[in-house]
């Protein structure tokens, strides 16, 4: 029997290991897995290179992991919050923790060409930028793309809305943004939702992430 | 002042919007566009995180505080909207799936070049969101910006001297001086009232050229 169901969320996060690189769905505070992420705190894995959209910002769990030295590397778009990020704006000032900045687009699109088992793809972003030195550039049909290379999770940690005990997801809202593209890219895909419902409940055709990429699922009733 | 206040710079862009045209809006002065779309056009706004079909900001308690642009503001859904993640928003934005992308700038050249992510002495973390895929993949950019910074240097320039956003990819540029095409160089179709030409000139950074048919630009309440 396939039940992915954890009954905690301490289990949730249990193994993650250091050095990890671990994926965080979310774009500012909308649908991040913040609960997972105070797991993670309390779980104890360190030296992460971690993979988001954003850096976290005021005193929210992805700053405190910051904050606690937790983070080797930072993967994102933009490191900078309307509530302010002084930890991240210190640690990066004094080289503690390392900043890849990858165009938001490129970013989505390295983790899902991880997760399909591509070796790479040539993007026009940021050809002609500073964002495009030291990578290879090739000129098709006249324009310039930049080749990029795939992102793969060591782990995903996702919020999504609904699930089954098959790790079938469905989303809320625009809380969806990086969820399906990082469940897919995990070598260990961690879910939290707000309710866990019986198999068969989720309209097949409404399913937004298949089961086969999540492998534990934990109920928070947020 | 000579010239249109910036929530009027989004006015004048609303009028430029053609019906059904799929529009994607970045973050700043873009965001006040929305309102001023003459209300007989059928305008549908992209947000990159996603939403297809924005409407405006939330009644009050009616609030979801997951329910974001790309401002991280709160907004809401119309009839007809979708949301998708961020794999197929960026497919959309990057495949020229867009009409037309509002930005902000910093600096903008006379061939297009969009500097609007990094400037120099800004010495905080650098963060580039999706502006980098917007400039390069929708079919128009558009830029809003105040033609000149705060203590009176151009914006508008032979060259950017700040870090580009992408190169020779701006189509339109709306300041509150002027609306300028770039097209074979900088061609004016509009000036503030009470501007002329050479005084136009003199604020911008480099070579501008009157349309044949240049108009005054004015808001109209």
């Amino acid at each position: 029997m396939i039940d992915k169901r954890v009954a905690c969320i301490e289990d949730a996060v249990r193994g993650i290991a250091d050095g990890s690189t671990v994926l965080i769905s979310g774009f500012g505070d909308s649908g991040t897995p913040f609960e997972l992420l105070e797991a993670v705190l309390d779980q104890g894995a360190r030296d992460l290179e971690i993979v988001l959209n954003n850096a976290g910002g005021g005193d929210d769990a992805i700053v405190r992991l910051l904050a606690a030295d937790r983070v080797r590397k930072v993967v994102c778009s933009y490191p900078r919050s309307s509530l302010g990020n002084p930890v991240f704006d210190r640690l990066y000032a004094e080289r503690k923790v390392e900043l890849e900045l990858v165009p938001q687009g490129t970013l989505a699109e390295r983790i899902r060409a991880g997760s399909a088992g591509l070796g790479g793809f040539y993007t026009p972003t940021a050809a002609g930028t500073r964002l495009a030195d030291g990578k290879e550039q090739r000129v098709f049909e006249g324009r310039t793309y930049v080749l990029e290379r795939p992102i793969v999770g060591d782990v995903a940690l996702v919020k999504a809305y609904r699930a089954d005990r098959w790790g079938n997801l469905v989303y809320h809202s625009a809380a969806r943004n990086f969820g399906p593209v990082m469940a897919a890219c995990g070598r260990l895909t961690i879910v939290q939702v707000k309710e866990i419902v019986a198999l068969g409940t989720l309209d097949p055709e409404h399913v937004v992430t298949p089961g086969i990429y999540v492998d534990r699922v934990v109920e928070l009733g947020i | 002042m000579t010239g249109l206040s910036r929530e009027q710079i989004s006015w004048r862009v609303a009028q430029d919007l053609p019906d059904g045209a799929y529009v994607n809006l970045g973050i700043g002065l873009p965001t006040s566009v929305p309102p001023f779309v003459p209300p007989d056009r059928e305008v549908v706004f992209q947000s990159e995180n996603g939403l297809l079909g924005v409407g405006p900001a939330p009644a009050p308690g009616t609030e979801d505080p997951e329910l974001v642009n790309a401002s991280k503001q709160l907004v809401t859904l119309l009839p007809g909207a979708s949301i998708c993640s961020h794999s197929d928003s960026f497919l959309m934005i990057r495949g020229g799936h867009l009409d037309i992308a509002l930005l902000g700038a910093y600096q903008v050249s006379a061939q297009g070049d969009l500097a609007n992510w990094l400037t120099e002495g800004d010495n905080k973390a650098p963060g580039v969101g999706g502006a980098m895929d917007l400039a390069v993949g929708a079919k128009q950019i558009w830029t809003l910006m105040e033609h000149t910074t705060k203590s009176g240097e151009p914006r508008i320039l032979e060259r950017c001297s700040y870090a580009l956003t992408a190169p020779r990819c701006v189509t339109r540029i709306y300041t509150n001086l002027a609306v300028i095409e770039v097209a074979d160089g900088l061609q004016v179709r509009e000036i503030a009232e009470g501007l002329d030409f050479a005084a136009l000139q003199r604020v911008t950074g480099a070579k501008l050229r009157p349309a044949p048919d240049c108009r005054p630009l004015r808001f109209v309440a």
